[in-house]
């Protein structure tokens, strides 16, 4: 119990700093997705639009206190070590000191409405949530953790794609976390999915989309190539909302919307439903 | 002449950007390959699910007399082709038909062996929208538990996650002059400096040849090139026989575990 204040009382000091809290309530914001402005003291604790529902992007530890009753940080000293790519070591100190994180996802042991889940966070602020060599090893170290203890997986997507700077290496990540992905499955364990505003590129081509529960926040932006990419290959203008999570969900590659605010009941209610029944 | 080239390296090492041209050049077609390293070749079609994507050739043959599944990335000969091939860019459909001949040969203990020569998954809006990104999700992590070897061979450029989808495998090897990364050199420089021009100096950054990627273990092995076709594909044949061969005294268990262990040294 001890640990799990120690652990909300630091990350409570991290959100005071967070890119979110420096917004002052008085100042107004578009809101990214139907463009209706808001003060930001309209967003509430959630940080939703009053309008859409539009989720505004959360950091990691900010999306952590709004969901869980207790988290745990595990593997919180791995960061990135010899980034030898020209200017990728200014980047990486710049993301690390705006985000208060060592790497674009931040991994733990949580209590979500009394249910214990493995619990993985992408945070989109960091390099923008791209896919690191210690990115994808933090999750596979969560899907590793999960499967030895017999937990499952609920994974918040949120990313840009590949890190450019580590290149193929960045591309392996995919594979690596993969293949924990298909350890944790073949344990019969549960792994759900939070698709979040953006989830794209190598993310979608690989554990974005191999969840057995894939749940999304409202029109939360989610493809695998750019629109822009897109519409210069095909010489077409893309419709409105052909990457958000509404169309996605039309073409079956989502199982439910869920709101922020209800998403902690949501999950928990899945996770529920997944206890193996005792004889 | 052509019998003295053999199978020798070329004398001045080319540099990154020319070794990118070279892949992108049609050196090996692919049905060529088919037909040079195989036998009784048996054309599959179709995911199954919503159609058939001929960037994507698969079906069954005979490897020195024992059957495998052979999935082939096709760029096209002609221009018409190419168009309709977009290039050896496949749609979500390819991914899925490659998926369906991945069990397949699972069920019948076939050995797996592809060949890869793609720009990436195809950019496309009807892909988009059949999930481009769940079919190479899914041929991946369907490739992590397969319980039959499977050998991917690089023989153009392989770029991103429409190349990973078909080598999340036991082995990768790449022709000499082919091409393996995150991203094309043009897409690199253009997200990384604002500048798809860069695209030669991306290519020297990158570490996209052959050479760089046995460095690093993400090869295992580089296949020599020869104008003289036929030794380049007796040579593939007798390799992917023996690999095959010390794959298959392996129990499917020690196979998955090497497989994942393969990638999680990344
Ligand atoms: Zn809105």
């Amino acid at each position: 119990m001890d640990l799990y204040d120690n652990q909300k009382s630091t990350s409570r000091i991290k959100r005071d700093a967070s890119v979110n809290d420096r917004i002052p309530d008085g100042l107004f914001l578009a809101c990214p997705y139907c463009g209706v402005q808001l003060y930001n003291k309209q967003l509430g604790r959630y940080r939703v639009c009053a309008h859409c529902g539009y989720g505004f992007r959360l950091q990691a530890r900010e999306r952590i206190e709004l969901l869980t009753q207790s988290f745990e940080e595990m593997d919180s000293e791995i960061e990135m070590t010899a980034p030898d790519f020209p200017g990728y070591a200014e980047k990486l100190e710049r993301a690390k000191s705006q985000t208060g994180l060592g790497e674009s996802v931040l991994t733990g042991l949580a209590t979500i409405e009394d249910e214990k889940v493995a619990l993985g966070v992408m945070d989109s602020y960091f390099m923008m949530g791209s896919l690191g060599t210690m990115t994808g090893e933090k999750i596979t170290r969560l899907f590793e953790y999960a499967t030895n203890r017999s937990l499952p997986v609920v994974l918040f997507t949120a990313s840009g794609g590949a890190r450019m700077q580590e290149g193929i290496n960045s591309l392996m990540q995919m594979a690596k976390v993969s293949a924990a992905v298909a350890a944790h499955q073949e344990a019969g364990l549960l792994y759900l999915v939070v698709l979040t505003d953006p989830t794209t590129g190598g993310v979608t081509a690989s554990f974005a989309m191999q969840g057995d529960v894939t749940f999304a926040e409202p029109h939360a932006l989610v493809g695998f190539a750019g629109a822009r990419v897109i519409e210069s290959t095909i010489h077409e203008k893309l419709p409105k909302d052909f990457q958000r999570v509404e169309t996605l969900l039309e073409n079956g590659f989502v199982d439910q919307i869920v709101p922020r605010a209800e998403l902690n009941k949501m999950i928990a209610r899945v996770v529920k439903l997944h206890h193996v029944r005792e004889v | 002449m052509a019998v003295n080239i053999g199978l020798k390296l070329f004398k001045r090492e080319l540099t990154p950007s020319e070794v990118v041209k070279k892949s992108r050049e049609d050196r090996f077609l692919a049905r060529e390959i088919i037909d040079g390293i195989f036998t009784d070749f048996v054309e599959l079609h179709g995911d199954r699910l919503s159609g058939d994507d001929s960037s994507v050739i698969g079906g069954i043959a005979a490897l020195n007399g024992t059957p495998v599944t052979v999935i082939v990335i096709d760029k096209g000969i002609d221009i018409h082709d190419k168009l309709s091939k977009r290039n050896g860019s496949p749609e979500p459909w390819g991914y899925r038909k490659a998926q369906r001949l991945m069990q397949q040969a699972n069920k019948f203990h076939r050995p797996i062996v592809t060949f890869i020569n793609t720009p990436g998954a195809f950019p496309g809006k009807t892909a988009e929208a059949q999930g481009q990104g769940e079919a190479i999700a899914q041929s991946i992590l369907k490739s992590m538990k397969l319980t039959v070897p499977m050998i991917a061979i690089i023989y153009g450029e392989a770029g991103s996650g429409g190349a990973l989808a078909l080598a999340a495998s036991d082995q990768v090897w790449m022709f000499q002059n082919a091409t393996y990364s995150i991203l094309s050199p043009e897409g690199f420089a253009s997200i990384l400096w604002k500048d798809s021009k860069r695209s030669d100096e991306a290519a020297a950054v990158m570490g996209l040849t052959p050479k760089d990627l046995l460095g690093k273990n993400v090869i295992e092995y580089i296949i020599p090139e020869s104008r003289n076709h036929p030794r380049v594909f007796n040579l593939i044949r007798k390799r992917l026989d023996d690999e095959f061969r010390t794959l298959n005294t392996l129990t499917p268990q020690e196979l998955v575990k090497q497989r994942r262990a393969r990638f999680r040294a990344f």
